[in-house]
């Protein structure tokens, strides 16, 4: 942790001709926390146009003064920039502190390139707004996809989300603006609602060590930052305008930002993107398109001791899914698979039909805090979330435009965060959380409902350490304590209820009993404990060592306990299960990293072993009206994720750096000695880049990203009677597809339009050879290809 | 000072638990309305009548707990008589709903981006010619004609409805695309 402070020696003015310039001012540095003197800080005399040292004792002298006014300008290692200026009148003695925490403090800092880590002894690593920027006109999902380890699982190509080695929805966390999502992240067609032109900073941190955002995060956390705050009067700003071949697509994104030097400040931002549908190589993906609007505006004032923010985000996501994944049994489902081609194919347009989903997201904030000298620092916040999501069916008759999946999920949290830091070996945070949450299902939909009504209570504490043993050693530890209650109110069929042998174990929750339905009102308490500790070596100057233990546990979310009903695309029944309990995670992580001028090497390895890890298993077939359906239940088992993350970088000369990333995860369920579903098939992406300064900072870089073939997968084929045939066919929903290579291209120049001012504009090309393929993680792989060519030109102004 | 500092963070925290706590018990405790499903086809009835009048024959696929886990209870009223000519109708009912709805109605009016399929196994003798069409002249499948064969045992009907298929298609369910509603299969005699 760098960071130098300067304090700002504004006007000694030595007025007047007839005065003694005889006076003395006495200096004494201290940390604003425990009061040890600062030596060795740099302090600028602006007048004078020189430096002196602070003594031992944190004291400096300045002699020889006028009367008028005195302005400092101090810099010391690891401190925070301090600006004073003071009015002498005689001889003076003065005591200044100094903020000497700077990583807790970087959001006032006036160096623009601080790095604001979230752990120490994690496996964190951090997207900037330089990296995030490509990613203007895609997603949140697609940008992190930049950290090894980091992949994805699709529908389709605008519905993304993040997987961080292997695992994703429920067992990620994600917070925007140190607010957690609750989007409904439990589906895996639900992506997360995240505008990412609003975020300026983004840190994946894998596994749970992050204990002060969860507790359950059995996959990592992902923390998204918005722009930080500068104390200084400006007013300055970015919009970025794109567009892109494939979906025809264009975005465009403005933000702007006036900040005050005596710490108020306040953010504008909004976007808007919209596509037709997309294509692949051959043809047309109907009605893929999507439209995405967002908002948000920040305000507070940020000052050494105290502060405020307030924080609105709105984002609307309209996105069309792929009608020919739109089925109705199983024998479409073979027909599909069998089909080289989609079986709706139409000529591109704009207009988004049914199936398609329209989720509305606002987030709400505020957030106070307040530093106590000698003590720490005591955080506040207040959030409300509403979620309302919209999925449309392809129905019939008076239902055509009446949503078949209408939902609203409310939350209210609040936290309280302390952080002792007046010590400089050691810092201790802890933190309270309690939350409320409550989930409407619309009934008006005419289809039965997916999610039942309920409240959830959550209530968390934790604590976390940090102890600097010695200069090279850092250890952390951290515990937490989660309580969650949901309450639902949901409706069984009684013919479901009966055959999932529920009249049985839970005859005391049905409350009503309407023939063919019953009301029932399961409430579940769940006790969650969770703990991390890690350790940090730093070998020599250039690697160190970081080691990791990690336990967690993750209730069954409201899916896992709740399902029940037709899943449309995948044309499966899929049943949740009252009975089922948390699942405990015990991961173990190192990482060893290696770096100097030219070269930074990172290795991560991991091992996680989940104890009734929550998945979903075929179970039989079931008969019905429409055909026959597979029934896949929600089980657990106990199950073990482990791999290897690489991550390489070398500048063969100045100008030409070669980079690669790998990965490698492996998922076993170990009680059915069978591989997991859905893991992230080996990966290597190289890049060579060629960049020159000189040339208004152009640089152009070609990627290779080749994705093997998934060869370790569950066999969940089964066979399916074909009425019109007459004949038992085989499913295949099991062989990933083949492997496949493709080529990117991207290139940037950034032009000075004034001295405050830049454009840069950007190109980059997708799948340069229009090469057609399939992804694992693609839930609509057994209908259509993924995305052929997509060139994509931007251009960004800053201001 | 470090007690000062941290009694004020519990009261300011216990004034926000009890914000919480007042949302919380804003909430109503009202049950939830029940959803009757309105566009689930629970019942299937193909009725045959034989030309120059006679017993009709009625098919029935009946599902009442829609995509729940009981199987469909298929029933057949009796053999067909050998070469004979049918005339044909299909029903369609939504029995969750009370009085039951008529979802023929509806694959009526959107005829278009309807239509019932029927499959014999090969060796039934049996075919089926549609009576009716949508507004572009392509074949429905509401009314029909069914000739039936030689006398056989353990012949098959499979009777399909899609929406949006493919319009106009080779006749064959597989062919015409679109998404499956209502698959059913019947077993049947021709004596």
């Amino acid at each position: 942790m760098k960071q130098l402070i300067t304090a700002i020696v504004i006007a000694f003015s030595c007025l007047g001709y007839g005065q003694d310039c005889t006076y003395t001012f006495l200096g004494e540095l201290s940390d604003f926390h425990d009061g040890t003197p600062i030596v060795s800080a740099t302090i600028y005399i602006k007048e004078r146009d020189k430096y002196i040292l602070s003594d031992f004792d944190g004291k400096f002298k300045i002699e020889d003064l006028c009367n008028g006014a005195l302005t400092l300008t101090i810099t010391h290692v690891g401190c925070e920039t301090k600006t004073v200026s003071f009015e002498i009148k005689g001889d003076m003695h003065k005591s200044i502190q100094v903020e000497h925490h700077i990583e807790e403090l970087n959001e006032v800092s006036v160096i623009g390139n601080t790095i604001k880590r979230e752990t120490k002894t994690a496996q964190e690593t951090i997207l900037k707004a330089n990296t995030l920027k490509k990613y203007s006109a895609l997603n949140l999902g697609e940008a992190l996809k930049e950290v090894s380890g980091v992949s994805s699982i699709n529908t389709g190509n605008s519905i993304v989300k993040p997987m961080i080695n292997g695992m994703h929805s429920s067992r990620l966390v994600i917070l925007n603006n140190n607010v957690r999502l609750q989007d409904q992240e439990w589906g895996i067609e639900h992506a997360p609602n995240i505008d990412i032109n609003s975020a300026e900073q983004i840190s994946v941190i894998k596994g749970s060590g992050a204990l002060a955002y969860g507790g359950d995060a059995i996959g990592g956390v992902i923390v998204i930052n918005p722009s930080r705050v500068i104390l200084k009067d400006t007013l300055f700003g970015k919009t970025t305008i794109s567009g892109q071949t494939n979906g025809r697509g264009f975005n465009i994104s403005s933000s702007l930002n006036k900040n005050y030097s005596n710490g108020w400040f306040i953010n504008v931002q909004g976007s808007f993107k919209m596509n037709g549908d997309f294509e692949t190589p051959d043809y047309v993906l109907s009605n893929t398109g999507s439209n995405s609007k967002g908002f948000s505006f920040r305000s507070g004032k940020k000052t050494f001791e105290s502060g405020f923010e307030v924080f609105y985000s709105y984002l609307n996501n309209e996105i069309g899914i792929l009608r020919a994944s739109h089925i109705g049994n199983v024998q479409d489902l073979v027909n599909a698979i069998n089909s080289k081609e989609p079986l709706y194919i139409k000529d591109f347009t704009y207009d988004i039909n049914y199936p398609k989903q329209d989720v509305t997201h606002h987030l709400a904030k505020a957030m106070y805090y307040k530093r106590f000298k000698n003590f720490g620092k005591l955080y506040l916040q207040y959030d409300y979330q509403n979620n309302q999501r919209f999925e449309f069916d392809v129905r019939v008759g008076d239902d055509r435009d009446k949503a078949a999946l209408d939902l609203k999920l409310q939350t209210h949290t609040f936290t309280s965060d302390v952080i002792l830091d007046s010590n400089s070996d050691y810092k201790l945070k802890f933190g309270l959380m309690g939350r409320y949450q409550n989930n409407f299902a619309n009934p008006d939909t005419g289809v039965r409902r997916l999610i039942p009504d309920y409240d959830k209570y959550d209530v968390g504490i934790y604590t976390t350490a940090e102890y600097n043993l010695n200069e090279s050693t850092t250890l952390d530890i951290g515990f937490r304590y989660d309580f969650n209650r949901i309450d639902a109110k949901k409706f069984y069929q009684s013919s479901r209820w009966e055959e999932r042998g529920y009249d049985e174990d839970f005859p005391d929750i049905v409350i009503e009993d309407l023939g063919t339905q019953l009301l029932t009102n399961p409430v579940f308490n769940f006790h969650n404990f969770s703990a991390s500790a890690g350790i940090k070596y730093q070998l020599n100057d250039n690697s160190f060592i970081i080691g990791n233990y990690s336990l967690s546990s993750r209730p069954p979310n409201p899916s896992e306990l709740f399902s029940d009903g037709l899943h449309h695309s995948a044309a499966r029944i899929e049943l949740g299960d009252l009975r089922l309990s948390k699942e405990v995670s015990n991961r173990i992580s190192a990482s060893y990293n290696y770096y100097n001028d030219k070269t930074n090497f990172l290795i991560e390895g991991f091992y996680n072993r989940i104890n009734d890890f929550m998945y979903l298993e075929p179970f039989g077939i079931e008969q019905t009206i429409r055909g026959a359906f597979p029934v896949w239940n929600y089980l657990q088992t106990d199950a073990e994720l482990y791999g290897i993350d690489i991550s390489a970088s070398y500048d063969i000369t100045n100008s030409i750096n070669i980079s690669n990333k790998s990965s490698y995860t492996a998922g076993n369920d170990i009680e059915n000695d069978r591989p997991l579903i859905d893991i992230p098939p080996f990966n290597t992406r190289n890049s060579i880049k060629y960049t020159n300064a000189d040339w208004n900072k152009f640089s152009v870089s070609l990627s290779s990203e080749w994705t093997f073939e998934q060869a370790q997968y569950p066999d969940n084929n089964f066979e399916t009677y074909i009425a019109a045939n007459d004949e038992y066919v085989l499913v295949d929903i099991s062989t990933p597809p083949s492997a496949f290579h493709l080529l990117h291209f991207y290139s940037e120049m950034t032009f000075n339009t004034s001295n405050k001012t830049n454009l840069n504009v950007g190109l980059s090309v997708n799948n340069i050879f229009d090469t057609k393929y399939r992804s694992y993680l693609n839930r609509l792989r057994y209908f259509a290809d993924d995305i052929g060519r997509n060139i994509i030109l931007q251009i960004q102004f800053n201001y | 000072m470090k007690t000062i500092n941290t009694k004020l963070s519990m009261k300011k925290f216990l004034i926000l638990f009890m914000i919480i706590g007042l949302i919380t018990s804003c909430s109503d405790d009202d049950n939830p309305d029940p959803v009757n499903e309105e566009e689930v086809i629970t019942t299937l009835t193909l009725t045959l009548s034989p030309q120059g009048g006679g017993t009709d024959i009625v098919l029935r696929s009946r599902d009442t707990d829609g995509d729940g886990p009981n199987a469909p209870v298929v029933t057949v009223s009796g053999a067909l008589s050998a070469s004979t000519l049918y005339f044909g109708v299909i029903e369609f009912l939504n029995e969750l709903e009370n009085p039951a709805e008529d979802i023929t109605l509806e694959v009526m009016e959107e005829a278009d981006e309807h239509q019932v399929f029927y499959s014999f196994n090969e060796s039934s003798g049996s075919t089926v010619t549609y009576d009716d069409t949508d507004g572009d002249g392509n074949p429905l499948g509401v009314d029909i004609n069914l000739s039936s064969g030689d006398a056989s045992a353990g012949n098959t009907l499979t009777i399909t409805l899609k929406h949006e298929p493919t319009k106009p298609n080779d006749g064959t369910a597989i062919g015409a695309g679109g998404e499956t509603d209502v698959e059913a299969s019947f077993t049947f005699d021709v004596n």
